[in-house]
This record gives structure tokens, sequence and C-alpha cells, in this order.
């Protein structure tokens, strides 16, 4: 349980609670690397106050192949934050900010695989630190748009330099945002939704 | 500009396995969830939204008396997970009972199609704009 007493949550406040009416919910995926601002958009455009699921793992390193019982256990846990934007009375969408380290991915059966979309967030003064994230993202087939996060003191670039050294193919769209305005991360969140409609047009997605 | 330049990649044939990703020398690594046996439980997906059928009865186990009341109204498993502060997994592993025993039952998720549903997207581009 929480020590914190009164920031304790016991369940929903009754404001945040969806009406009998709501059928089924979808996901997106807000993905970047170390610090570039997913909490934020997600608390940003988040309905309901921004929530956070855990799972725990152990790594087991191992020593010899014959020598199984030697191996050393860390327990980690992995925390992902997540948001709320109710669509209609039937439709709920989940924006989950996700740790850029793939390999914790599998530990939330289907995130990736069964998300509409994904954000990739990118911080200009630190562009690599998303660059993995993008790369896995296209061997698994999952769409997605980029944000350039602009933080004040970041390097401002052309998108379409950004476009070159982001190695973007020309349909993927690219934009700027301040992560911490609900206008402007609910603009993203439309960019990327106008995208993979473009794609069910197209029928591109495959 | 000076950044540094990335390489994009395309679809793998097959999911990569993980054997295939560790393969480069490094310190072997098996990352595997805390919680039991995987194999006998419900297919929940973190946005699976559960409602309670009516309210607990008395002989309910206090962890299911506490996730029936949650549920009162559509919550989805990863809500569940954060009010209750326990891993997705061993929510997954309570929700299994619950839905054995017809406690609650589960809303199918919407996943990603092959070929995306342009109604559901137009609905979510119309929801973004009242926001
Ligand atoms: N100026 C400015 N600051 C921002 C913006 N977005 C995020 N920040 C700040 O940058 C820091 C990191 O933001 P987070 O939202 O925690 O980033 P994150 O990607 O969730 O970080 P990790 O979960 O630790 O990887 C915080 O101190 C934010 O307040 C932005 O658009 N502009
Ligand atoms: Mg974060």
């Amino acid at each position: 349980m929480d020590s914190n007493g009164s920031d304790t949550l016991h369940g929903p406040r009754t404001t945040d609670r969806l009406p009998q009416s709501a059928e089924a919910a979808a996901k997106i995926v807000i993905v970047g690397g170390f610090g570039v601002g997913k909490t934020t958009m997600v608390g940003a455009v988040s309905e309901i106050r921004p929530l956070t699921t855990e799972e725990t793992m152990t790594q087991a390193g191992l020593g010899v192949d014959d020598d199984y019982g030697s191996e050393t256990k860390t327990a980690t846990t992995v925390a992902m934050d997540f948001g709320r934007i109710s669509i209609t009375e039937q439709l709920v969408l989940y924006l989950f900010g996700t740790p850029g380290q793939e390999r914790f991915w599998f530990l939330w059966n289907g995130l990736f695989e069964g998300a509409l979309g994904a954000v990739v967030l990118v911080d200009t003064r630190r562009l690599e630190v998303s660059f993995d994230v993008m790369g896995r993202l296209e061997e698994r087939g999952v769409p997605f748009v980029v944000a350039v996060n602009s933080f004040p003191d970041a390097p401002r670039y052309p998108l379409e330099d950004l476009r070159v050294a982001l190695d973007l193919a020309d349909e993927i769209p690219i934009v700027e945002c301040d992560a911490r305005r609900r206008a402007s991360s609910r603009d993203v969140l439309l960019t990327l939704t106008r995208f993979l409609h473009s794609l069910a047009l197209t029928g591109a997605l495959t | 500009m000076t950044a540094p330049r990335r390489q994009r990649r395309h679809p793998a044939p097959q999911p990569p396995s993980p054997s295939a990703e560790e393969g480069d020398g490094k310190i072997p690594e098996r990352l595997y969830v805390v919680a039991g046996p995987a194999g006998d439980r419900a297919d929940l997906d973190l946005v699976t939204l559960i409602v309670a059928n009516g309210r607990p009865s008395p002989s309910a186990t206090p962890e299911q008396t506490t996730v029936m009341r949650l549920c009162a109204a559509p919550l989805s498993v990863a809500e569940l997970s954060a009010y209750l502060s326990l891993p997705y997994s061993s929510v997954t592993v309570l929700l299994t009972e619950l839905l054995v025993a017809e406690l609650v039952q589960a809303r199918a998720p919407i996943v990603r199609q092959a070929l995306p549903d342009r109604n559901l997207l137009e609905a979510v581009m119309h929801g973004l704009q009242r926001l």
C-alpha cells in the first residue's frame, strides 16, 4: 500500500467513473527516450489524474550453462503512466507513456501490437535517445508520428532537417509541440489520428 | 545541422525473438514476470473494461469484494492495477478468478487492425476536437 496517506488512491473519484454505456476502449502509446516529456503529455490531455501501473520482473544473470543454480536474481519494477480521454458515451481512449527500453514492453501483453498508433516524442538536444524506439516501431509495423517537444533551451531546427536526421519517410507527419499544453498535446494526437485515417484510405497499413 | 543521424528500419518478417537480440556477446539475461504460470490466465488487455455483475456476495474474498466495488462502473485493467497498487500480472490472476465465477464481465478492447477502422478514427478525431 501507498504510505503517503493523503495521496493514496482508493478508487476512482465519482467524476472519474465511466458511464455504464462504455463498451470498448482503444489505446495509443506515447514513447521516446528518457525525460523527453511522455508523462507530461499524458497529464496534459488526460481527463483523469494520471495513474501508474507497475510490473515487476526478475532479471536473472546466468553463470555457465550447466550451473543454473548459481544465477543471481534482481527484481526490477517498471512503471508506466497513463491517462484517459472519453471519446463518446461508448468509446474510451487510453494513453500510455511507455518506457523507452523495448525489453520492458513485453510486460504488458499486447501494448504495442494492439495500440492504434504511437507518438514518438523527441528532444532536439538529445535526438538519439528516441532512435531505438522508432526502429522498434518500424520493425513491429506500429504506425507513428513524431512530435518535437520544444524545450526552451533546445536548439530549433527546420522540421525538414529533422525529417532527414530521423530518416523519416515522406508520409510520416512530424510536428512541434509543447507537451505541457493541453491544446498542443491534443493537436499531436489529432495529427496521429488523421495519419491513421489516411492509412485507412490508402490501405497502406499492412 | 550536426545532430546524429538515424537509419530507418523495416518491418521484421517475424517478431524479433529475444535470443536473436541478445546474441551480441553480452551477459545472457532472462527476463520474466514474477507472477504464477501464465497458461491459465484470461486474455486481458490493459484496456479491457471490467464491469461487476451486481454487488459482491458476503462469501466473496476481501480482494474480490474490492475489485467488484471498483468495477461497479466499467474500469480498465490498467486502472484497476493503479487503484489496487498491484502489478498488471497479479490483477489478471485476480480477474481470471472473478471471470470464471461470473462475478465480473470483460468488454474486449479495440485493437489495431491491418486495415484501420475509419469510423472509429473519425469518432476519435471528433472526440479530440472537443477537448
Ligand atoms: N519547457 C518544457 N519542459 C518540459 C516539456 N515537457 C516536459 N518538460 C519537463 O521535462 C521534464 C521531463 O518530463 P517528463 O514528462 O517527466 O518526461 P518523461 O519522458 O516522462 O521522462 P521519463 O519517464 O523519466 O523517461 C519534466 O521536468 C517536465 O516538466 C516541454 O514541452 N517544455
Ligand atoms: Mg515519465
